[in-house]
């Protein structure tokens, strides 16, 4: 194991230790409005949110995770975001981006940015199916992803996720998506892209999700 | 703090903390030929015999280094071209195995690009080479075969006298990386006439960082120094030495000839105890590694449902200090080669934990860990969605 990547904030300890808002009753008792699931455990991380909605609001997130220290606290993070001051209106609770999250945090090490996304995208299945189950489904926004590989059907999106995962290289990249395995004329193109977003996230030890000047 | 990582690194054993104190101020640089100079050659050759008694071999097949890394790093890239007549000339072929520590598996992937052909051996369950399959990948130009005595992660001791003696009977020279085995588990180099090479380090059986040795059996091929310049070791490894780590490790090593036997038996039953009270007392665990042939002080332990780092991490905040194979403490995508190499399912090795225990250990420290164990994997197995 190397050295790197343990200099967590305070803040990240503190929701460590004592990660607000966990599910403690079983699931059924709880009777969430909208559950969202998201990873797995064979990838290392693997998130399950609950929400409770009154009014268009999240009034209640209960969560539980298979997840390292950046994945707890960053959720437990989130879980208090989301439901403070009365909790969130839908629309900004699916606003909510893994930088807002890191930068309540007060930053992460680089190396663990992939840990603390699936929160996030959790929250976002859980708000989905909600309005899935209220029969809302016009209000599930459509993904405004743009396909930047048509033969493999990859979006901008997908390489985001890809590189906040932890991918900084094209050979991994196309391991793991297998963009520009077809006629691989998007090639310089996902290259780009690709080099944008690591730059983006990883060009300092410590990402505190604020825009770079 | 309960320090349980002792295969990561050891603490200084205090007689090897009192000679280190005692030889601050001999300065000396080895090669000179004054009085100044020949006082620390004096002690840095006593060093060197005091490890060669420990294996039972000469004193001149011991060269120091900076690393058990540096030791394996020399051994394996003096396998490729370059400028001495020593070093290999046409292709060659080694076999090595897919769970060897990343000084070894970063060096190979390292030469493949130099014109060497590398076969990683697969492991069994408990993370075995199969003697069997080094003999089938054997090719006319194998010219080494390199395979660890025991793994660092998971602490199976592999059949390295039946991989050695197959090495011997098609006349390849046989390396091991012995870095976690020296300490606990007996080696005689002259019995174990079929090792060639053999890697340790220091700062694994309680003598400081910075150093480590190879053995180079006498007789065995020339082999070309990774690094170049004066004569020292045997012009096998140039640069003033580290006369303090030199001292320090022939110290440790004097100390394991009267201390390892009954440490050895005294932290095999610790490691029992400890092994057998997490089984008792916590269910939906997997122990990782050989039952029988794994080192004394090494258990791996997949805690099923819960992630590695975050047990590390709430061991740690409880004074236990443990390491993990998941792959958010490793930095990378990918959790331990090791772990993942025995077991194809990933969530085994994203939740091990593997505590290795040391001279240092007692008894009240493992029936504390046991118990602060169990509550740090319910707690997280409380907050696990995984049923």
């Amino acid at each position: 194991m190397d050295g790197i990547g343990w200099n967590y904030s305070e803040k990240v300890k503190e929701h460590f230790f004592n990660p607000k808002n966990i599910l403690t009753i079983p699931e059924e008792e709880y009777k969430a409005d909208g559950i969202g699931y998201v990873g797995s455990p064979a990838c290392g991380d693997m998130m399950k949110i609950y929400i409770k909605v009154k009014d268009n609001r999240i009034v209640d997130l209960k969560w539980k995770t298979f997840g390292c220290a950046s994945a707890i606290g960053s959720t437990s993070m989130l879980s208090e975001m989301v439901t403070r001051n009365g909790g969130l209106t839908l629309e900004d609770a699916y606003k909510i981006t893994p930088e807002d999250i890191i930068k309540e945090l007060g930053g992460l090490p680089s190396n663990k940015i992939h840990c603390s996304v699936l929160g996030d995208k959790a929250l976002r299945e859980a708000i989905n199916d909600y309005y899935r189950k209220t029969g809302q489904i016009d209000k599930i926004p459509s993904k405004e992803a743009k396909v930047v590989c048509e033969c493999l059907n990859v979006t901008d999106e997908d390489i985001r996720m890809e590189v906040l995962e932890g991918v900084k290289d094209f050979e991994t990249l196309q391991k793991r998506t297998k963009v520009a395995t077809g006629c691989g004329k998007c090639k310089e193109n996902v290259i780009k892209l690709l080099n944008e977003f690591v730059s983006q996230y990883y060009s300092c030890d410590v990402y505190t999700g604020e825009e770079k000047k | 703090m309960i320090y349980l990582d002792n295969n990561a690194t050891t603490p200084l054993h205090p007689e090897v903390k009192k000679k280190i104190i005692s030889f601050l101020d001999k300065y000396g640089n080895p090669s000179s030929a004054h009085s100044i100079g020949r006082e620390v050659r004096f002690y840095i050759e006593e060093a060197r015999k005091e490890v060669a008694s420990f294996f039972n071999c000469l004193p001149e097949e011991i060269i120091f280094t900076a690393s058990g890394s540096e030791a394996n790093n020399t051994i394996l890239k003096s396998m490729v071209k370059c400028c001495s007549n020593s070093c290999s000339t046409e292709s060659v072929h080694i076999i090595s195995s897919s769970i060897e520590h990343p000084s070894v598996l970063n060096t190979l992937k390292c030469i493949e690009h130099q014109h060497v052909e590398v076969t990683y051996l697969p492991v069994d369950q408990y993370g075995m080479v199969n003697p069997d399959d080094v003999r089938k990948a054997i090719k006319k130009n194998t010219s080494l075969i390199s395979i660890m005595f025991a793994n660092n992660e998971i602490g199976t001791i592999q059949p390295i006298e039946e991989i050695g003696k197959i090495a011997k009977e098609y006349n390849i020279p046989f390396h091991t990386d012995a870095v976690q085995a020296v300490g606990k588990v007996k080696i005689d180099l002259s019995k174990m006439d079929f090792i060639d090479y053999l890697t340790l380090s220091g700062h694994k059986i309680y003598a400081p960082k910075g150093i480590g040795a190879l053995y180079k059996r006498n007789g065995t091929k020339p082999i070309c120094p990774l690094i170049n310049g004066g004569h020292q070791e045997f012009s096998l490894r140039a640069g003033t030495e580290n006369t303090i780590g030199i001292v320090a490790l022939g110290e440790a090593f004097r100390q394991l000839k009267i201390e390892m036997d009954e440490e050895v038996a005294r932290i095999k039953y610790l490691r029992d105890k400890l092994e057998n009270g997490l089984k008792s007392k916590i269910e939906n665990i997997k122990i990782n590694g050989h039952p029988v042939h794994r080192l004394p002080g090494t258990l791996n332990v997949s805690f099923k449902n819960i992630e590695g780092e975050s047990i590390l991490l709430r061991l740690d905040l409880y004074g236990i200090a443990v390491s993990t194979g998941s792959a958010c403490s490793t930095g990378s995508l990918e959790p331990s080669h090791v772990i993942s190499a025995i077991c194809d399912i990933p969530e085994i090795a994203h939740s091990s934990v593997r505590f290795s225990l040391g001279r240092e250990n007692t008894e009240d420290e493992i029936d504390r860990t046991i118990d602060t164990v169990k509550e740090v994997v319910e707690f997280l197995r409380k907050i696990s969605p995984i049923v």
